[in-house]
């Protein structure tokens, strides 16, 4: 029995209706066309899939499209300023070389938003935590934490 | 995935009476990091998972001496809790390394329970912390002792129709300090080899040598200098998660700590016995007779952080320092 769903995504109102055994994943790639977000490993554990709900990251892939009502997602679509430049993460990524494949790149990005956001001073230590939920298998993690650092020492 | 259908009761009653209704066509689901993966993983195949993310009471957290901890309260909020980290030290422990970020903002306490995983993170120190459970049903509802609780891996005595609503912690005694240790392979989303949690509560925080702590004096020291105060040992209990089937009370060595003056020999008896007690078996993440070395060796070690921890609570002590 198809349901239907209202949320904000990247700041836009979306009303959409759904199968109930959707993930959020499903929704966004499949449904939304917002192929952005990727899917790893599918089991919640190498944070490809990472969005924002409410601002926090949350790993997409096991979460239930339907508990989005009402809530806000934000994707790597979404984090672009409104001339459409790229958010100064995403450009100390591009800086630092901290994209090789590209494939953690979006959940990478978003993880590193989310602790900027609620720590915008944080340590290396902090950092590491931070994006401890992001596997990179290019071996790219010390180039991703010299972007962050980065973008941490700009603003 | 298979499909299934999704509903979102919007209070408590509801839930209980869809459950009800359902019975074992349906799965409760909270924060879903363990019910989707399996789900995934094709270990369980529910028609209906009824959700309760809407059910906002159960999303509190109230302290007044004692903690209650609705089962919904993310991992996320109970690590970011300075109360807990100061009162309940060992959850603390528990939730800094539990999963990754991503699962922690969107895990629950009451999930990690209900899961009845043998390394389930929480479980040890909520074990040593003396937590109870609430059960609620259409018919009532029941406080069991969390240590009731687990009969199998993946089993509870959890009823049909019930949903556990509560985590309640009683208020620590005075001079109490708790400490957990996740013994894994990596620094963060790894399963645990080993859970090893104590609480110890001290009959006095005042002594003379507790300046030695923050020395790189080796524990032996540190011991023989409280053992000439007599420091005695009020109160001790000791978790273990991964060293049987269900995480387990190590009872035993308890019994030979509690009301014992401390000393380096008496707490190596306590955990050789928690190491005997235990039953841990071979698994891919670590053979039996590791895990019961790492037992001994981690009582040990986590008892010494409980006493650091009363006896300079304000303080953090050699952060590389595994006692």
């Amino acid at each position: 029995m198809k349901q239907t769903i209202t949320f904000n995504l990247n700041g836009e109102p979306v009303e959409v209706e759904i199968e109930p055994h959707l993930t959020l994943l499903q929704l966004l790639r499949d449904k939304l066309e917002m192929t952005g977000t990727k899917e790893g490993c599918g089991m919640g554990e190498c944070g490809a899939c990472t969005v924002l709900l409410d601002g926090k990251a949350i790993n997409s892939c096991i979460f239930p499209a339907l508990e989005v009502e009402g809530r806000n997602v934000t994707t790597i679509e979404g984090i672009m300023d409104s001339q459409g430049n790229l958010h100064p993460i995403q450009k100390s990524f591009i800086e630092h070389g901290a994209i090789q494949c590209g494939f953690c790149t979006p959940g990478m990005i978003l993880s590193a938003k989310a602790l900027l956001d609620e720590n915008p001073n944080p340590s290396e230590e902090e950092i590491r935590n931070g994006i401890a939920g992001n596997l990179c298998r290019c071996t790219g993690y010390l180039q991703i934490i010299q972007a962050i650092k980065t973008v941490r020492e700009q603003t | 995935m298979k499909k299934f259908d999704y509903l979102r009761p919007k209070s408590l009653e509801e839930a209980l009476t869809l459950l009800n209704q359902y019975r074992e066509r349906a799965k409760l689901i909270a924060g879903g990091t363990d019910v989707i993966v399996m789900i995934k993983q094709k270990q369980i195949a529910p028609e209906v998972l009824i959700s309760l993310q809407e059910i906002q009471d159960l999303k509190q957290m109230k302290y007044n001496g004692n903690l209650r901890i609705g089962s919904l309260v993310t991992h996320r909020m109970i690590e970011k809790s300075e109360l807990i980290r100061k009162e309940f030290t060992a959850l603390s422990d528990a939730v800094e390394v539990l999963g990754s970020i991503q699962i922690r903002n969107v895990g629950t306490i009451g999930g990690n329970i209900c899961t009845a995983a043998p390394s389930a993170d929480t479980v040890p120190p909520l074990l040593v912390l003396g937590a109870q459970v609430q059960l609620k049903s259409l018919k009532g509802e029941r406080v069991l002792p969390l240590d009731q609780l687990f009969l199998g891996p993946g089993e509870t005595a959890i009823e049909q129709g019930e949903i556990l609503t509560e985590i309640f912690i009683p208020k620590p005694l005075p001079h109490t300090g708790s400490a957990y240790w996740k013994h894994q392979r990596r620094k963060a989303l790894d399963l645990p080899i080993l859970g090893v949690a104590v609480m110890l509560s001290l009959d006095r925080s005042n002594v003379t040598c507790s300046d030695l702590i923050c020395t790189s004096s080796p524990i032996s020291t540190v011991l023989h200098a409280l053992e000439g105060e007599e420091v005695v040992c009020k109160e001790v209990r000791i978790a273990l998660g991964v060293a049987a089937p269900t995480p387990i009370r190590a009872v035993k060595a308890e019994n030979l700590l509690r009301g014992k003056r401390l000393s380096d020999e008496l707490l190596w008896e306590v955990a050789e016995m928690a190491a005997k007690e235990a039953q841990p078996r071979d698994t891919i993440r670590g053979e039996a007779w590791y895990r019961r070395e790492m037992i001994r060796v981690f009582v040990k070690r986590m008892a010494m952080r409980c006493i650091e921890r009363v006896l300079r609570p304000e303080e953090t002590i050699f952060p590389e320092r595994l006692w």
